[in-house]
């Protein structure tokens, strides 16, 4: 398969820390990749620095074959990037539908000009709330986000980055603060939107949720990458094993349990 | 005759306020100087009229040469935010009225005196400035509820996050700067052809601050209470004498009790009293 976002060589200095180090992997087309690691490893900073919020001090990444890592983030939000941020941020002032309809119009919000010369958003409101029906929380389409819990927001960031139609969605710990239930309900929903034909990196802490949806992993640890490749044989690892769960002791039952 | 002149005042007072309402309101970029571009629609149509040219253009020249400006200033606010921004549109501000005070050319302290009149009388010159702050108020209701405005919503929410959708923020809010500064260049002209005499004073400080209490009396983004509290607040100081006297000490009152008791200003209160009257209809 060709690697649809293609990552080499990244790295990303803050001060003298080393918060990235020459890391590079493919996302495959079609692919559910986790991107896992302890606190600390650059996960978060991987992201940024596909989304373009973070500048990297080396390193390319394509995406659908074009360089990127040079572009500001709305240009590569529109050749392909969908990003759900780890801490939610709706916007206050619109209802779950409108925050969706707003990414929904990104055809329309593409140039101020052509933005003022259309004022419907019908066909937007009527995919947001597919979206939301899609993410499961179709019930919360008019409610502002102050009235939403943690459950429901993660959700509609979600679907407010699936409205951008990305061929890679980017979710950046989508599951934290969610119960069990809503953290597997959630889950099985990317696993199906990953069914039908989008490229998901998933960032989780969640290493039980990951290790069952995921086909393939990337794990990092203290900003370099120690392990890429199928589920099993990468927590098999004993560097992953070390790095990983000698860092989150209570993650280790759950784990080794998934894995086995 | 005197309520011609007070409606007169009004509208041009009601582009000024909606034209900062554009860009702090819309796009939530604020700005402390933004007299400054009410001057410079002043200064340019008068010089143009002043040297025989006609008035009809003056306008559409006036509103180019803020908007020329405006796209200007605009690229401070890709650069600062919040505050700093507000200290950098101060800053705008006082470099204004510095520069005209030094040039011969705008009538240094002394100003443009013997602007021609428009010639068209009083009444159709109030009919015109209310059919221009009619036409302002239909744009603002309608950029309010176009894409554009939605995008302006999220970036004056939070740019960061507009960024993920794909959004430009450095060029929605140049556009928000240009259209602004263009409207403020827009009221200036109307202004200098009604009192047909410019000084550097009608565009200080405290101008960019009493336009800016307009918007916040009004109600940060809402378009008809920004119209209601600049028809009040302009024509004030015109029927009591008390007003203009005390003008900022009641403008510092007037902030500081909507900040504290109603941030969201008339619009907020208007809705709360619409709400209790709806209410009890339904409730009897």
């Amino acid at each position: 398969m060709d690697a649809l976002l293609s990552i080499t060589g990244v790295s990303v200095r803050f001060g003298g820390v080393n918060a990235l180090a020459d890391v590079g992997f493919d996302v495959p087309q079609g692919a559910l990749l986790g991107l896992i690691g302890p606190n600390g490893a650059g996960k978060t900073t991987m992201m940024r620095a596909v989304t373009g919020m973070v500048r990297p001090q080396a390193g390319s990444i394509l995406l659908d074959g074009a360089e990127i890592s040079r572009l500001p983030t709305h240009r590569r939000v529109r050749l392909g990037l969908g990003l759900s941020q780890q801490i939610v941020r709706p916007f206050a002032g619109m209802t779950a539908a409108e925050n969706v309809a707003l990414a929904a119009g990104y055809a329309k919000t593409a140039d101020p000009l052509r933005a003022l010369a259309t004022a419907s958003r019908d066909a937007e409101r009527e995919r947001a709330r597919t979206l939301l029906d899609l993410v499961g929380i179709a019930d919360a389409a008019d409610a502002l986000p102050a009235e939403l819990p943690l459950g429901y927001l993660k959700r509609v960031e979600v679907a407010r980055a699936l409205a951008l139609d990305p061929k890679v969605l980017l979710l950046d710990e989508p599951l934290a603060g969610l119960n069990t239930g809503e953290a597997a309900r959630l889950a099985d929903t990317v696993v199906d939107l990953n069914r039908q034909g989008t490229t998901v990196v998933l960032i989780e802490h969640n290493l039980s949720e990951v290790m069952r949806v995921c086909r393939h992993l990337v794990v990092l640890d203290n900003g370099r990458k120690i392990g890429d490749g199928d589920p099993a044989v990468v927590m098999a690892d004993p560097a992953v094993r070390d790095a990983y769960l000698g860092a989150a002791k209570e993650g280790s039952g759950k784990a080794g349990h998934a894995a086995a | 005759m005197y309520e011609i002149s007070l409606l007169t005042v009004m509208s041009f007072s009601v582009i000024f306020a909606l034209s900062l309402n554009l860009i702090t309101g819309f796009c939530g970029q604020i700005s402390l100087g933004h007299a400054a571009f009410y001057g410079i629609g002043a200064y340019s149509a008068a010089l143009f009229t002043t040297d025989g040219g006609s008035f009809w253009l003056a306008l559409p020249l006036a509103m180019a040469v803020a908007g020329f400006f405006g796209f200007i200033v605009g690229f401070a606010s890709l650069r600062v935010r919040h505050d700093f921004l507000a200290i950098t549109t101060m800053g705008v501000g006082f470099l204004f009225t510095g520069f005209v005070r030094q040039q011969d050319f705008l009538g240094g302290e002394e100003g443009i005196a013997g602007i021609p009149d428009p010639g068209i009388g009083q009444i159709p010159y109030m009919l015109l400035c209310a059919a221009l702050a009619a036409a302002v108020i239909a744009f603002s209701l309608y950029l309010k509820r176009s894409w554009m405005g939605h995008a302006f919503d999220a970036i004056a929410t939070d740019e960061d996050t507009a960024r993920t959708l794909g959004i430009d923020v450095a060029r929605y809010k140049l556009t928000a700067f240009v259209f602004g500064t263009a409207l403020a260049g827009l009221a200036g002209a109307l202004f200098a052809h009604y009192v047909k005499f410019v000084e550097v004073e009608s565009f200080d400080f405290i101008e960019s601050i009493s336009v800016l209490a307009m918007v916040i009396v009004g109600g940060i983004g809402s378009v008809w209470g920004v119209v209601v509290a600049a028809a009040f607040l302009s024509v004030l100081p015109l029927l009591l004498q008390v007003f203009a006297d005390f003008k900022l000490l009641i403008y510092g009152v007037l902030l500081f009790s909507v900040m504290y008791f109603a941030p969201g200003g008339i619009d907020s209160l208007m809705r709360m009293l619409w709400r209790r009257i709806s209410g009890r209809r339904t409730a009897g």
